[in-house]
């Protein structure tokens, strides 16, 4: 009898740590390369979908770069050819109806508007992303402007 | 027996009627003869219209072939995968000959290594890929349409932006597939004087 409540109190305590983090990892966000042994497989999650609605999202203040809300999938972007300027840029807006890039895309850092597109605005995706449907692995704080402003929660 | 009489002696034979086989197997067999030609014929094209041939040249294999690995041609959800032959050689007979004939200068290519190195490759690719374009162009983009067709493609499914364009030059007949998707199975060359399909406008033209 001894033995037995002896063993199942072992088991127990053998069992804990893996009912801790089961209770844990229920809610807490899921690390692509969380804590476990390197041996083991775990199966990777499927991969998020891109999100290519093309609607325009709310910019968190007034100079983010937009996201960009379509595919770009296999874009090239050297040398040879920029594919997002064979829409965005100046002369292409009209036949592929996108909105042009602003003249801060013209301009060098002493702010002189060049001809075409500065050589340090060439890189699209340096600041454009687009987004996909991945839950963020953790919470975002960010508060707007005008959430600040109205003071309720932010302003501190 | 001088070469004449050899000559005769073999039209003799050749035109005597013959007296072992029946001409029911006579028929048959030449029939079959014939089968087994053509179906070499037949065989040796098929070998050479298929991407283990093509990416045989390491031309083909380490400039084109690598990239197309990385497009949504060769692995995507539907599985279904485009190989070189799909969009390269014209699946109708005729011109399937036609192809080859031209393909012997490929041939020549590598035998005179004009394109030994991958230098050499993008330094020609403008002009290749020009080819490609023009074949692609004048044919309406034919090989694009064996798998995907202007009739079958559901507008309300794509995404808007897809969907206008495709409804404003597609359907419209102004434009055909390859006039704006270049480069979708390999990099692209220096495009400055290339315009895109949805304006006429080159880059190098400010
Ligand atoms: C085939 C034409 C085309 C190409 C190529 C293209 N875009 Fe766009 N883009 C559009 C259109 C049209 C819109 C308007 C919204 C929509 O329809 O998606 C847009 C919207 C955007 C926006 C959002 C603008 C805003 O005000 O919210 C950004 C940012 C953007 N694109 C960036 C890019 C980048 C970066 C690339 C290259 C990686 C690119 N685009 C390539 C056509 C294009
Ligand atoms: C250094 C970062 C940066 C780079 C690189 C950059 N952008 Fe932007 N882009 C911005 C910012 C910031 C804004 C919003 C404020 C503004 O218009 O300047 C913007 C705005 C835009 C807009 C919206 C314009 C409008 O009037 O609504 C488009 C479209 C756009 N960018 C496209 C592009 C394209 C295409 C490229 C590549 C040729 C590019 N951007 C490169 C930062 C960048
Ligand atoms: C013997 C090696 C070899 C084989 C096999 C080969 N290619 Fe090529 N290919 C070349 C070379 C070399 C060139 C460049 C020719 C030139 O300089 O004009 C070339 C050029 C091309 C071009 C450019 C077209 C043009 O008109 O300029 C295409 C497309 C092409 N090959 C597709 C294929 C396909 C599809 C196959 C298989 C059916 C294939 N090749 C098999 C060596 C080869
Ligand atoms: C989905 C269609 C497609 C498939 C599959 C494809 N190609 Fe192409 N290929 C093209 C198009 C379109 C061009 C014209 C140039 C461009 O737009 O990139 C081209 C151009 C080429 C060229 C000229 C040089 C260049 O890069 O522009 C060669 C060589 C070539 N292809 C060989 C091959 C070989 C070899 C394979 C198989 C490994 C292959 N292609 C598979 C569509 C395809
Ligand atoms: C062997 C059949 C086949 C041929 C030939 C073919 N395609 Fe495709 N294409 C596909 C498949 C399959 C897909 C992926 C569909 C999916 O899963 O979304 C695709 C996708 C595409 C896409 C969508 C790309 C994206 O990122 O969503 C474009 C654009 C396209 N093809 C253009 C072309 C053009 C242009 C040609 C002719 C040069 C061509 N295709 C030839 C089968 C083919
Ligand atoms: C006037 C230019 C134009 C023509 C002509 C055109 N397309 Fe497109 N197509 C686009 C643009 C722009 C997009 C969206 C951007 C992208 O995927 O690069 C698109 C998207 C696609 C897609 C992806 C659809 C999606 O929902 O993402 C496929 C597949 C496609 N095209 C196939 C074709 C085929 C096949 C032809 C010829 C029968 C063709 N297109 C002719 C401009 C064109």
């Amino acid at each position: 009898m001894k033995i037995r409540i002896l063993l199942a109190a072992f088991a127990l305590v053998a069992a804990l740590p893996v009912l801790v983090a089961g209770a844990g990892a229920a809610d807490a966000p899921k690390l692509p390369s969380g804590p476990h042994p390197m041996v083991q497989d775990v199966p990777a999650d499927p991969m998020p979908r891109e999100i290519v609605d093309d609607v325009k999202r709310t910019r968190n203040y007034a100079d983010q770069p937009p996201l960009i809300p379509h595919a770009i999938r296999d874009y090239q972007l050297d040398l040879n050819v920029n594919k997002c300027l064979t829409c965005h840029d100046r002369k292409n807006s009209e036949g592929a109806q996108a909105p042009m890039i602003s003249i801060t895309h013209f301009q060098d850092r002493d702010g002189q508007a060049l001809g075409a597109v500065s050589p340090r605005r060439y890189f699209c995706t340096q600041c454009h992303v687009p987004q996909t449907d991945a839950r963020p692995i953790t919470g975002n704080m960010f508060k707007d402007i005008d959430t600040v402003l109205r003071g309720k929660e932010g302003g501190k | 027996m001088g070469i004449k009489d050899f000559a005769v002696r073999c039209w003799r034979t050749f035109s005597r009627p013959s007296v072992h086989f029946s001409l029911g197997f006579l028929t048959l067999g030449g029939f079959l003869a014939g089968v087994m030609f053509w179906g070499g014929f037949n065989t040796a094209l098929e070998t050479t219209n298929k991407e283990a041939f093509c990416i045989s040249c390491h031309e083909m294999k380490e400039n084109v072939y690598e990239e197309l690995k990385q497009t949504i041609h060769f692995t995507n959800r539907s599985g279904v995968r485009a190989t070189c032959p799909d969009c390269h050689v014209p699946h109708n007979w005729t011109d399937k000959i036609a192809r080859k004939m031209q393909a012997s200068k490929e041939v020549w290519g590598k035998i005179f290594g004009t394109i030994d190195t991958r230098e050499k490759f993008l330094d020609k690719r403008l002009e290749l890929a020009s080819h490609e374009w023009n074949r692609l162009k004048s044919n309406n983009s034919l090989e694009c349409r064996n798998c995907h067709s202007a009739e079958s493609m559901d507008i309300t499914r794509q995404n808007p932006r897809a969907a206008k364009m495709h409804e404003t030059y597609l359907f419209t007949d102004q434009k055909t597939c390859i006039d704006c998707h270049k480069g979708i199975a390999h990099r692209l060359p220096d495009m400055r004087d290339v315009p895109p399909g949805w304006t006429g406008i080159t880059s190098s033209a400010q």
